[in-house]
């Protein structure tokens, strides 16, 4: 559909990106050599951070970061703005909650069923958005996320307006407790690591490069012989699953699973988190993340302002700093990251 | 006879009545992004906003004479006239665009330190004293769309324009992200409760139909809406402004190459689709209560309606609004539970058989 534009990193970062085979070689995993400085900066901070920082709003960080990488491989990799990752991010959370608390799984059991369940809404989801292209794309998504929603105020397992309350953290595998802070952060600090780089795995392998060029140009990889669509809804199914692991989660870490995660405004603050991190950049949802998690914590007290700010950040973003803060420093020191 | 397939017909009919109205709401704003959509090539997603400033200016023209908030609020929404009005009459004296640009800086500047004055300022003190009873209802409907129209045409001026050359979705984005600061500013103004607004004496009291009681403002509202949809149809198929309008949504390039202002055209364009959308918004006030979200969970299910009528023609956006409110209404009847998703199962089931929508062209 070449009349349905789509978002291109070409656009997102200003620059026209081609990474050639040369590229890819160089570096470790894919990652070339300032990725790895900035992946080693990174690590560093996972590791050292808890003994400074409040681990719960360490861990409340990570899950978004991890729920900002997941909807960000759509939009930066295949330029498909999907405006309803909540469905997936809050489904996860509220099966978890039930698998945990209800079915009395392991926490590691829990995550797992809340992602199994992201990706099955997933699917179906992302089998009929990926019909159309471009604002269509939007539109759709965003409808299908308020379903679920609407399905989440009414289905009696999700607890309608109370939520699912006092989740239990459980023992990871059965042996390790993680009622304590410290041990559910190294867990959230894994999941979130394993995330990363299954994420930039994706996207550096073979089928990444196939969603690039879906991306640059669909007709042309459909002319080369791709089936672009079962590209692109495998894309989808990965991120929506992701996105679950990370709702899950979060739900384990606050042990309450409620319709706030479920909500629209969840699916604006993961595009503002992307967008402020900088679009199409590896480390940018997660820095995103970090400074929107951030505000919110320190202007919790000012009540429907926040929105307010929220919506001023999106305007800016738009209007002048459309790369994004990992994409304008990436601009200046003349490297992707 | 009394009932139908054992449902009771006031029942019935009432519901439909509510889903005729729901349906109303949806055609004119499905009908309202589509000429924007048209045009401009985006998602208004500011159109929930600008339907709820709608219904929050009828409130604060009918409180004027009560409430401070309603004073000093419409003071503030007054700005964007009174800028693109002064704006022109320089544009007449052939003052230099930057001069220009300084001076609607000025003014908005010292617009908005006055109402923060004592009592809200001057504006709002002489707003106050000219109509101590407010402004009747039918005053909103002139209005409203007249106040939240030029704050569109600003808002497509100063922001909007600058995006066309990029991707059509940071026109999204950018909406949205306006629209999450009206929405916010409202919510920190008049609180989350919602406001209640009368219904105007001359649409009160009811209508005996015979086999139900007809409220007289919910018939209005459904015809009102109807003449609105037609009048709109009407001027963009069969008058010369129509045919620009059209023309331009095809080549936009090609009818500038003609003699005909674009960029003006698009200016309107945008400013007339939010107006239909405050129209909304006033003929909405009376029916739900006035509140900051009236227009957000609205405008998601119009998004739904969009994408099964198609945006290619304006008579489809019309009838899949209304068809759409009609079968949500008939769902309350049957299956109650189902009723807030059934626009959204329709529209899963459109994608799988007609992916660009009834109406719209692929």
């Amino acid at each position: 559909m070449p009349a349905d534009t789509t978002m291109t990193a070409g656009a997102a970062t200003g620059a026209p990106e081609f990474q050639g085979p040369a590229a890819e070689a160089e570096g470790f995993w894919g990652f070339s050599r300032a990725q790895l400085a900035a992946l080693g900066v990174m690590i560093v901070f996972l590791a050292v951070a808890p003994f400074f920082l409040y681990p719960v709003f360490l861990m409340k960080l990570l899950c978004f970061a991890l729920f900002a990488c997941a909807f960000n491989l759509l939009i930066g990799y295949v330029g498909l703005l999907s405006f309803g990752h909540a469905a997936y991010f809050g489904m996860g959370g509220y099966v978890a909650g039930h698998a945990a608390k209800v079915w009395g799984l392991s926490p590691e059991l829990a995550i797992i069923a809340g992602a199994a369940a992201a990706a099955l809404i997933g699917l179906p989801f992302g089998w009929l958005a990926i019909r159309r292209a471009g604002i269509y794309f939007a539109m759709i998504t965003l409808a299908l996320a308020q379903m679920v929603y609407f399905f989440c105020v009414q289905a009696p397992f999700t607890g309608g307006e109370d939520g699912i309350q006092a989740i239990p953290r459980g023992s990871l595998f059965g042996v390790v407790p993680l009622n304590s802070d410290m041990s559910m952060y190294w867990l959230v600090a894994g999941i979130f690591l394993a995330g990363f780089l299954l994420i930039h795995r994706i996207i550096h392998s073979p089928y990444g490069q196939v969603l690039k060029s879906i991306r640059e140009n669909e007709p042309r990889a459909i002319s080369l012989g791709y089936r672009t669509e079962d590209y692109k809804l495998m894309a989808f199914v990965l991120s929506a699953t992701l996105a679950g692991v990370a709702g899950a989660t979060k739900s384990l870490v606050f042990g309450i699973a409620t319709l706030t995660d479920v909500h629209w405004s969840m699916s604006g603050e993961v595009v503002l988190m992307s967008l402020v991190g900088g679009l199409g950049t590896i480390f940018g949802p997660m820095v995103g993340a970090a400074v929107i998690v951030t505000m919110q914590n320190y202007l919790a007290e000012m009540g429907a302002w926040v929105t307010v700010i929220q919506g001023a950040i999106f305007v800016l973003c738009v209007m002048v700093f459309r790369r994004g803060l990992i994409g304008e420093i990436g601009n200046l020191l003349k490297v992707k990251l | 006879m009394d009932e139908i397939f054992g449902i009771p017909i006031p029942l019935l009919f009432g519901q439909l009545l509510l889903g005729l109205i729901n349906g109303a709401f949806y055609a004119m704003l499905s009908l309202g992004l589509a000429i924007i959509f048209g045009l401009l090539n985006i998602i208004n997603f500011t159109h929930g906003a600008q339907f709820m400033m709608g219904a929050f200016v009828a409130w604060m023209l009918l409180s004027l004479g009560s409430a401070d908030a309603a004073r000093i609020g419409l003071a503030l929404l007054l700005l964007p006239l009174v800028v693109l009005l002064l704006d022109w009459l320089w544009l007449k004296l052939r003052l230099a665009q930057p001069i220009r640009l300084g001076l609607g800086v000025f003014v908005s500047a010292a617009w908005i330190a006055a109402c923060f004055l004592e009592n809200g300022g001057p504006v709002a003190r002489a707003l106050g004293a000219m109509f101590p009873n407010g402004l009747s209802y039918w005053w909103a409907l002139l209005i409203g769309p007249i106040v939240v129209g030029a704050s569109g045409v600003l808002l497509e001026r100063l922001m909007i324009a600058q995006l066309y050359k990029l991707d059509h979705l940071y026109g999204l984005l950018l909406t949205f992200g306006v629209g999450l600061i009206i929405e916010g500013i409202f919510r920190n103004e008049f609180g989350s409760s919602g406001l209640p607004y009368r219904i105007p004496p001359e649409l009160s009291g009811a209508w005996d139909l015979g086999f139900m009681f007809m409220p007289v403002y919910r018939g209005w509202v459904v015809l009102a809406a109807l003449i609105l949809c037609l009048a709109t149809w009407l001027v963009i198929e069969k008058t010369r402004l129509g045919a620009y309008l059209r023309a331009a949504t095809e080549r936009a390039e090609l009818v500038q190459a003609f003699g005909i202002n674009v960029p003006l055209m698009i200016t309107l364009t945008y400013g007339a689709g939010v107006a239909l959308a405050a129209v909304g918004g006033v003929l909405a006030a009376p029916i739900y209560s006035v509140n900051p979200q009236m227009g957000v969970n609205l405008i998601i299910v119009v998004f739904a309606v969009v994408v099964i009528g198609g945006m290619g023609s304006i008579l489809g956006s019309i009838l899949v609004g209304f068809g759409l409110g009609v079968v949500e209404g008939l769902t309350k009847v049957f299956w109650p539970e189902a009723s807030a998703t059934v626009i959204f199962v329709i529209m899963a089931i459109v994608l799988l058989t007609r992916p660009a929508g009834l109406f719209g062209r692929a």
